[in-house]
């Protein structure tokens, strides 16, 4: 009986534990969201989306051009790195489980997400940006694809694995060839973890300002050309929310807001849209 | 291998002659001779490890996938060699159908699991595949319960009616063979009986392995029995014979639970 009310007070123990971190960790998220709220909603009106980045001094403006580019910025990238990841995880997965160039393909894939983003920048600029001989967002689209890659790849690649061999098997027992049974059945099976790795990537890469900052710089007036240095929300925040005027401090709290808004958005919206519709 | 009273109209289906079977340096299956007989039900029994499933599995080249394992000798199957490198496994695979221990459904709709199969060897208009849909599934004694939902996911399905979807996905393909490979291991009792009265259903048009580890169901279904042992084929016969009047005594240990 000791050992039981002994095992009891353990479990007791390591659950008020695991509830006071979960308590820990929430708190700074609550507060962090709470303070974007706060900070973020004084300057949220219609011209927040309908006027450009304002020259320093200036009452009105805001960020119009910021947030097209960085939509675009983002949304070419993923259409960019998305495909590439697929694919190189479905190699990873289907083809190259055991071959020596799966294992290398793995490892550099495992170094290429941790590698910090600046690092990436700086690449992009090395090999493009100093190339070409001016900041692009054709550059920033390269950064930023570079970041979806290894996180669509290796979400992918896990998605598949969990896809059971009988499955597959079951597959090729009908006669199916490889490319049908992964096309049809394995890569169907995984698509909502896919799905869930692309927008992790999007919400990754949406506030990313390091690999911005050597690519597509920014851009204070409205500009479509990816030839040109665009306007984005990150690097417009690091300028704003750096500078000694107000009203540039308040847009970068907008635009601070307006990122956390969006990938929140789009989490809420893959979890709804993704959701298991069969609870067995 | 003579037996006197099955010897009437028993066509082979399939002939297996001396053959081997390696997992990468393990011998899996050791000199195998045996024929499997056209639309009867034939039953693999033995102890885990002995080769049944690794038996079935060569029937359908399911071995092709793992490039370490090998078969060596013949296989025929209406007199063609399947071992043989130039035969198209796809085409192979479409004769001889599998279900499996787990329920396989796939990601998609209950009509699109049966009609996934028949698409990849037949090209068929709407009206046919609708057709064969329905087919397939009365086959296996499923219509009833799903022909109002059709489009619903097959993974919503109970298990037992599961199991019923990987068979009529495997025989809508009209394969000749049918490999059970412990198609009822992981049911419950009802869903079992349904099963084995489906297949004792079956065995009018398809010639059935099945590999089991529940004797009673081998002695239930069968018309033939295989008795295995570490990759031999110890004992083959028909069933009534084999579980009654067994001509080896590790059979009859086996059978009669002193062994295994």
């Amino acid at each position: 009986m000791d050992l039981q009310k002994k095992r009891k007070l353990i479990n007791k123990l390591a659950l008020t534990l695991s509830v006071v971190a979960m308590l820990f960790g929430l708190f700074w998220l609550v507060w962090i969201l709470f303070t974007t709220l706060e900070l973020g909603v004084t300057r949220m009106s219609l011209d927040l989306f309908t006027k450009m980045t304002p020259p320093p001094g200036t009452e009105d403006g805001g960020l119009a051009n910021a947030i097209a580019g960085t939509l675009i910025l983002v949304g070419l990238a993923t259409l960019l790195g998305t495909p590439i990841g697929v694919l190189a995880g479905v190699y990873l997965a289907e083809y190259g489980r055991r071959t020596w160039l799966g294992h290398a393909t793995r490892f550099i894939n495992d170094i290429l997400l941790s590698a910090p983003s600046i690092v990436i920048g700086l690449f992009v600029y090395a090999v493009y940006v100093a190339q070409v001989g001016n900041f692009s967002a054709m550059a920033g689209v390269i950064a930023l694809a570079l970041i979806v890659i290894p996180v669509v790849l290796s979400t992918t690649e896990n998605m598949l694995k969990l896809v059971p061999d009988t499955q597959r098997e079951a597959a090729f027992a009908l006669g199916a060839p490889k490319r049908v049974v992964i096309m049809q059945v394995t890569l169907k099976a995984a698509m909502p973890g896919v799905i869930t790795g692309v927008l992790l990537a999007v919400a990754r890469i949406a506030g990313e300002t390091a690999p911005l900052l050597f690519t597509a710089l920014s851009n204070q007036f409205w500009s479509l050309d990816l030839n040109k240095p665009m306007a984005n929300l990150p690097v417009t925040i690091f300028k704003f929310a750096m500078s000694p005027f107000k009203e540039w401090q308040e847009i970068a709290w907008a635009g601070v807001f307006l990122i956390t808004l969006g990938v929140l958005g789009l989490n809420i919206v893959a979890r709804v849209v993704f959701r298991p519709k069969h609870k067995q | 291998m003579m037996m006197n009273e099955a010897a009437v109209s028993l066509e082979t289906q399939v002939a297996f002659k001396h053959l081997n079977f390696y997992y990468g340096q393990f011998h899996a299956l050791k000199n195998i001779n045996l024929e499997i007989y056209k639309r009867h039900v034939t039953a693999f029994i033995g102890p885990s490890g002995c080769g049944k499933s690794t038996l079935l599995r060569v029937m359908n080249r399911m071995y092709d996938l793992y490039p370490e394992q090998r078969a060596t000798g013949e296989l025929l199957l209406d007199g063609v060699d399947v071992l043989d490198k130039k035969i198209d496994v796809n085409v192979l695979r479409a004769k001889v159908g599998m279900v499996f221990q787990k329920p396989t459904p796939f990601p998609m709709s209950i009509y699109e699991n049966i009609a996934f199969g028949v698409r990849l060897h037949e090209r068929l208009s709407k009206g046919e595949m609708d057709d064969r849909v329905e087919w397939a599934l009365r086959k296996a004694a499923l219509w009833e319960e799903t022909k109002s939902k059709l489009d619903q996911s097959g993974m919503s399905l109970s298990g037992g009616q599961q199991q019923r979807l990987c068979i009529a996905r495997g025989i809508a393909v009209k394969p000749a063979i049918l490999l059970l490979d412990e198609p009822t291991s992981a049911l419950d009792p009802i869903s079992t009986m349904r099963i084995e009265e489906l297949i004792a259903e079956l065995k009018n048009e398809f010639t059935i392995t099945i590999v089991t580890h529940n004797m009673q169901q081998a002695a239930r279904i069968s018309d033939y029995t295989a008795y295995m042992y570490m990759g031999e084929m110890v004992e083959f016969g028909l069933t009534d014979q084999v579980f009654i009047k067994p001509k080896r005594k590790e059979t009859e240990d086996y059978i009669t639970g002193r062994f295994g």
